[in-house]
């Protein structure tokens, strides 16, 4: 079949749509990720949304919720048990590593199809079918509704939270709404590149946009272009030769962001 | 009317009383420097006045509530790739606490960030990333950040700390030119007095549940300061610096010789 044959079928529209979804939602937030340093937080979410996912799998529901109360539950828990900046890092590698394990357990106990089974860790996008992707809809208008809603308090405590707080911006408070905003777009994630590569779209974009402006508004756009181009190009280019898509995915989004490293390099030296 | 009012403030955190019976007036336009060892609750006054830290008895007021405060932090090294320009650090200092996006009235929002960005001569570079401008370029900043939301009250919290002698001028007389003209109260927490003597009406100082209030005169003497410390310190007056010696009352603070006396 060529390209084009392949764009006409059902399920690769589909995954089209819920990629070009998941990259607004991921390029918009990656910024913000990028600034608080969360991007082993939304690794961390994303083994939890996998747990949820394999729980999902062995209790026969959809494995979508599943991943979403996962990592929704990773959220709050890292948002209670972190209290202090110093604990972060270690509370996220204790939580990660006994989800994985719990995820491993449950996907041991399935005794169903076993593609369902890597889909999870390595994304399985062709495999969202119209329940998925309203749910991906749904969820994704919910978080940018949220996000522009605290877009400004959210974004004056990311940098520069001692004077947030004496202007009374709900500093704490944010940031275990960020992280649970974070949560959903991570298990929305994990159903296109699975839970070990959702880095790619919720951190590279970002971090290769803030290497090459320094106005947020740009670096926000820049991050949503290139999660576009990472989420929907990376689909495009796996299908005629028929590779798994999260390697595409993340290759290209890897690409932007070695373009923009050196384009960053060269802006500093000029000026 | 007054700017600040402190009535019988009592702060503690169980045994420890970081001051009790502390009336304070701060008037319009009156600049008042804060000092004391470390520890001696001068943070902890700071975040009384913006409402963070409830007192343990007493009352607090400071007119037009939280909004109307303008708050300058300490210098610290931002991250250099930090998405952040000088001229974003300012807006925030605008609107920063509203909900939502901020989509409307965005050319009245951008008149006033320029004026304020004006205000403080850091036109030049307010386009620039935050983290790589100097020291006494980002405090430039941070005054505007707080100038920007006109308010009646000024919270300076160390903001000449690690700033060279230069910027330390430049920063100060930008606060000294706010009250002057807008009759701003300033509320300068500091560790050290002589770069901003010339400015200061009045100083309270706080030392281990004690204080004192009046002008430099009243307070920066071997008198009190050697009551307040309760150990002989010795106040001395060159040209217009003040020289505090002190047995060791409070090693950490730089304007004390107490370390050059003792080597």
């Amino acid at each position: 079949m060529t390209l084009f044959d392949l764009l006409e079928l059902d399920f690769v529209q589909t995954a089209l749509i819920a990629a070009a979804v998941l990259g607004l939602v991921a390029g918009v937030l990656g910024p913000f990720i990028v600034t608080r340093k969360m991007a082993f937080a939304v690794h961390g979410t994303s083994e939890l949304a996998f747990t949820g996912g394999a729980a999902a799998l062995l209790l026969g529901i959809g494995v979508g919720y599943g991943a979403l109360a996962g990592s929704i539950i990773a959220a709050v828990l890292l948002g209670v048990l972190s209290r202090r900046e110093s604990d972060r890092d270690s509370v996220i590698g204790a939580i990660l590593a006994f989800g994985l394990g719990m995820g491993i357990l449950m996907l041991a106990l399935y005794k169903g199809r076993s593609a369902n089974k890597f889909g999870l860790l390595t994304g399985q996008i062709v495999g969202v079918d119209s329940t998925d992707l309203k749910l991906l809809v749904v969820s994704s208008v919910a978080v940018l509704a949220v996000l522009a809603f605290i877009y400004r308090p959210l974004f004056f405590a990311s940098v520069d939270p001692d004077v947030a707080v004496s202007r009374g911006v709900p500093v704490r408070g944010l940031s275990i709404v960020f992280a649970v905003l974070v949560g959903v777009a991570t298990a929305l994630s994990v159903q296109v590149v699975g839970a070990l590569l959702v880095l790619a779209l919720m951190i590279t974009p970002a971090a290769a946009a803030m290497r090459i402006t320094a106005s947020p508004l740009r670096a926000t756009v820049l991050s949503v272009v290139f999660a576009e181009v990472a989420a929907v190009g990376g689909i495009l280019l796996s299908l005629q030769p028929g590779l798994p898509v999260s390697a595409l995915v993340t290759a290209v989004s890897f690409v932007i962001y070695l373009v923009c490293r050196g384009v960053g390099a060269v802006q500093r030296r000029s000026g | 009317m007054t700017a600040i009012s402190l009535r019988g403030a009592r702060l503690s955190y169980g045994d420890r009383v970081l001051w009790d019976g502390l009336d304070l007036d701060v008037e319009p336009g009156e600049f008042l420097a804060v000092l004391g060892p470390n520890g001696s609750g001068k943070t902890s006054l700071m975040r009384v006045l913006l409402g963070l830290q409830p007192l343990s008895s007493g009352t607090v007021s400071v007119a037009g509530g939280n909004h109307a405060i303008g708050y300058i932090p300490q210098q610290r090294a931002l991250d250099q790739s930090m998405t952040l320009r000088g001229r974003d650090l300012v807006g925030l200092g605008l609107d920063g606490d509203r909900w939502g996006l901020g989509l409307r009235n965005r050319h009245e929002r951008r008149v006033r960030v320029n004026a304020a960005i004006e205000s403080v001569g850091a036109t030049p570079y307010a386009d620039k990333p935050i983290g790589l401008l100097s020291g006494g370029e980002q405090q430039r900043l941070r005054v505007a950040q707080a100038l920007v939301g006109d308010p009646t009250v000024m919270l300076c919290d160390e903001p000449l700390l690690s700033l060279d002698l230069a910027n330390q001028r430049v920063v100060s007389e930008l606060i000294d030119k706010r009250r002057r003209e807008a009759n701003t109260a300033v509320l300068f927490v500091t560790h050290e007095l002589n770069p901003v003597l010339p400015l200061v009406d009045r100083v309270l100082y706080l030392v281990g549940g004690r204080f004192r209030v009046g002008t430099p005169e009243e307070v920066m003497n071997s008198r009190t300061l050697s009551e307040l410390y309760r150990t002989p310190v010795e106040v001395v007056r060159l040209r217009d610096q003040i020289l505090v010696i002190g047995a060791g009352a409070c090693e950490e603070q730089t304007h004390h010789l107490t370390a050059e006396a003792a080597s």
